[in-house]
């Protein structure tokens, strides 16, 4: 017999069920009990930056809309800069880049304030195109859906995206990308996520 | 050069898999498509960070957290202790640990539980710390209760605490759920029995820890949790790939 390895095996997913918010965004859950909730402010006032809001709901194989989800989202500052110790240079200040977006309960629909990110550094070489990570969990999904949400007005740099370029199916690329619309002077990102379907948003096994 | 590298490739064997049709709801929830595989990049290997100013101190004790003054939660006071670990089995300090759970009857408090068992006044089922230097972290808590659920018309959850874990790097992000040893209705849970390794499943399950337990007061549970591990080195052959 050879060695034997000694790694630990990863503790096992489970769905994150219906009351996730009791635990995450007690807020939405009905009831007050941390002096703060965390998540709820992803880029502070004195991060940089053009400001911008993101919209949009999850929707089911049967196209209706996920209204117990869970979302967060990840994102560098407009320098292209993550709050972390390998993030890159130090981020602006109130900058977390890290939020908690939690749908209304009877539509569906969610949105999150934050600053638009730069580009980021790619793997080796070269650059990511600007880029929001986003992790989903609902009941009914058994371990995290990890995605990526892109920009519609960065089209030279989302060609060049390595990400977006590993997508073999061209057409499915698409569904990463957020639509830029102006709404009473503020900019607003649309970015639906279909579970399944035939334009089924490309989920990454990170 | 050394540097730490890429974090280990996510073990799908020990997690369920999206589509799982004795869990009714997965089945409209589950993509389709294969996911597609991708080398961690910067915006995978960082992640949030936390520290004490985020959360306080008796955040981790539900059994005094959403209690009026001198009165406490209805049911069994449990320690639920343990280490965070990845699969190096190095400890992982200062992450963010969440907790949520039904109350001692079985209720969660949450505007969608209609449930009939009712609220405790004194219970509001949640709790979150950081752990220590050495991956360390506990909660106080009351055993939570079984409950029925709408799948079959005769599914009842085993008792069991949801946890949410962190890590220091967004591809470890974890959410799942610790069940209590010796409880009969772990075998027959559809949601338990998405998992299809039994040693998975038994590495979800929290073992009474009487060492660990205040005589006369409180009962202990230990539940490790093991998060994605990470390549110490870094020699890449291909450089100019993306």
């Amino acid at each position: 017999m050879p060695q034997k390895l000694t790694y630990l095996r990863e503790t096992a997913s489970q769905t994150a069920g219906p009351y996730v918010h009791i635990g995450l965004a007690p807020g939405a859950a009905g009831f007050d009990i941390y002096r703060q909730e965390l998540g709820h402010e992803i880029a502070g006032p004195d991060a940089k930056g053009e400001r911008i809001r993101v919209e949009g709901r999850v929707m089911d194989g049967m196209g209706a809309p996920i209204k117990d989800v869970l979302l967060e989202v990840w994102q560098a500052d407009a320098a292209g800069n993550y709050a972390h110790p390998e993030g890159g240079d130090p981020v602006e200040d109130g900058f977390r880049g890290w939020g908690r977006v939690v749908p209304d309960f009877e539509t569906g629909e969610w949105g999150f304030d934050t600053v638009k990110p730069g580009t980021t550094r790619g793997r080796n070489v070269g650059t990511q195109a600007p880029h929001l990570n986003f992790w989903i969990v609902a009941r009914g999904i058994n371990l995290g859906l990890n995605t990526r949400m892109y920009f519609d007005d960065e089209t030279e740099a989302n060609a060049k995206d390595p990400v977006l370029n590993l997508i073999e199916w061209e057409n499915r690329r698409g569904t990463l990308v957020a639509k830029r619309s102006e709404r009473d002077g503020a900019v607003v990102y649309r970015f639906d996520i279909r579970l399944q379907g035939d334009d089924e948003t490309v989920f990454f096994d990170t | 050069m050394t540097r730490p590298g890429e974090y280990y490739q996510r073990d799908r064997t020990v997690h369920p898999p999206a589509y799982t049709p004795d869990y009714k709801t997965s089945v409209a929830r589950s993509p389709r498509y294969a996911p597609i595989s991708l080398q961690n990049s910067v915006s995978e290997i960082t992640g949030p960070v936390f520290g004490h100013d985020d959360i306080d101190a008796g955040d981790n004790d539900l059994l005094s957290n959403y209690a009026k003054a001198g009165e406490s939660p209805i049911g069994e006071r449990i320690i639920l202790h343990g280490r965070v670990l990845d699969e190096n089995a190095r400890p992982v300090p200062n992450t963010l640990v969440e907790v949520w759970q039904a109350n001692a009857g079985g209720r969660y408090r949450h505007k969608k539980d209609s449930y009939l068992a009712p609220i405790d006044p004194n219970f509001g089922g949640c709790g979150r710390t950081l752990t220590d230097k050495n991956g360390y972290y506990y909660f106080r808590t009351v055993k939570p209760g079984a409950y029925p659920w709408r799948n079959q018309v005769n599914n009842w959850r085993p008792a069991h605490i949801h946890l949410s874990v962190f890590g220091s790097a967004f591809v470890q992000r974890l959410i799942t759920q610790c069940y209590f040893e010796g409880d009969p209705l772990i075998p027959i849970c559809p949601i338990v029995q998405t998992i299809p390794d039994p040693d998975a499943i038994a590495q979800l399950t929290a073992t009474l820890d009487l060492n660990a337990t205040i005589p006369l007061d409180t009962i202990a549970y230990r539940f490790d949790i093991v998060l994605r591990g990470r390549r110490s080195t870094l020699f890449e052959n291909r450089l100019e790939g993306n």
